[in-house]
């Protein structure tokens, strides 16, 4: 019966030669899908769940604005405050917000602007009542609550 | 004489590699522009100043206080927002029926008012209710899931078909009309809490 017997030589290492190649495989794969944040925000920003989100199709249509409680409580007060690209704005100051931002955009695309409004569980309706006359006044009329998928039970 | 080849050490590049792999990996964050989508009406000045009245059976109202409790039709509401779809759903889909309900679904509206003090998170979840009430009449009458509902209604001119599902879906008419809107409408919040 011995004469079946094979000799076992096969190596028990697994091949680690390739793994740089895979590893940098993934690494450029990240480098170039990530897009850094060019903006920080200054805003607690915990969003609310919701079932029946759309996600918008043409990105370069929206623009955001950031609501919530400061971070810096010391230095801003813990009032919610509406922040738009790097500073926070008032809301008599949104009109003309929204018209740098659409003047960003192609004339043909200057009424399908999307304000992705991005709303802290924590704020309170009244303000974000006043972002959206201002809104109104200013034609950008497309808003998105951002929202989170919650779990269909 | 032979030239020593000089050798790069090659052995710690996949450690280099793993580090810059995690630091991408840690700062990468996923974009997600979702959300739900609503439409401003125009601004206060270009709306006419004629108030058309709209007969109370018609609009089915939710109210919202401060304290982030709520008043539907007038009682107050204890139930789950699942419940909240449900009653939204029969509110427009009565077409005349009842009589303390709907005349039919185009002239039904969903109206949704809130207090200064309401919380963001509550408002979103009764708007959540409210366009899910939509969304699953739409769907039924399309003939397609909810998911897929709402993906066709965010490019409804994807294709001929999503096009079609879409007018199935809110009714349109022969003249463009369409038979059920959604008409969901947002008042000015009251001013009780701050």
């Amino acid at each position: 019966m011995s004469k079946f017997k094979k000799k076992v030589n096969t190596k028990q290492e697994i091949p680690t030669a390739s793994m740089p190649d895979v590893v940098f495989m993934l690494l450029f794969f990240f480098m170039v899908t990530t897009k850094m944040r060019e903006t920080s925000i200054n805003v607690e920003q915990k969003m609310p769940q919701a079932t029946q989100l759309k996600k918008l199709v043409k990105k370069s249509l929206i623009s955001y604005l950031y609501i919530g409680a400061p971070k810096k409580v010391d230095q801003f007060g813990k009032e919610p405050k509406i922040q738009a690209n790097d500073v926070f704005i008032e809301t008599k100051n949104i009109v003309q917000w929204v018209n740098s931002e659409k003047s960003k955009l192609d004339e043909v695309d200057r009424d399908a602007i999307t304000v992705s409004l991005k709303v802290d569980v924590e704020a309170k309706r009244g303000l974000i009542s006043d972002v959206e006359t201002e809104l109104r006044k200013a034609n950008a009329r497309r808003v998105l609550y951002s929202a989170n998928q919650k779990l269909e039970l | 004489m032979a030239r020593s080849t000089p050798d790069i050490p090659n052995s710690s590049m996949a450690d280099i590699a793993f580090l810059l792999l995690t630091f991408f990996l840690m700062t990468t964050t996923v974009a997600s522009d979702k959300g739900l989508l609503i439409l401003l009406p125009p601004p206060p000045e270009a709306l006419p100043p004629d108030e058309v009245e709209i007969p109370e059976r018609n609009i089915f109202k939710i109210q919202i206080n401060s304290s982030d409790k709520l008043l539907v039709e007038g009682n107050p509401w204890f139930s789950t927002s699942r419940e909240l779809t449900d009653q939204i759903k029969i509110f427009i889909l009565n077409d005349g029926r009842d009589p303390t309900s709907s005349d039919s679904p185009l002239k039904a509206i969903v109206s949704l008012k809130a207090d200064r003090g309401t919380t963001h998170k509550k408002f979103i979840e009764v708007l959540d209710a409210a366009q899910a009430a939509y969304h699953e009449i739409y769907a039924n009458r399309a003939g397609v899931s909810v998911k897929r509902w709402r993906e066709i209604s965010s490019d409804p001119n994807e294709s001929p078909e999503t096009k079609q599902a879409y007018d199935r879906g809110r009714d349109v008419g022969p003249n463009g009309t369409v038979g059920i809107p959604m008409a969901l409408s947002i008042a000015e919040p009251s001013k009780v809490g701050g």
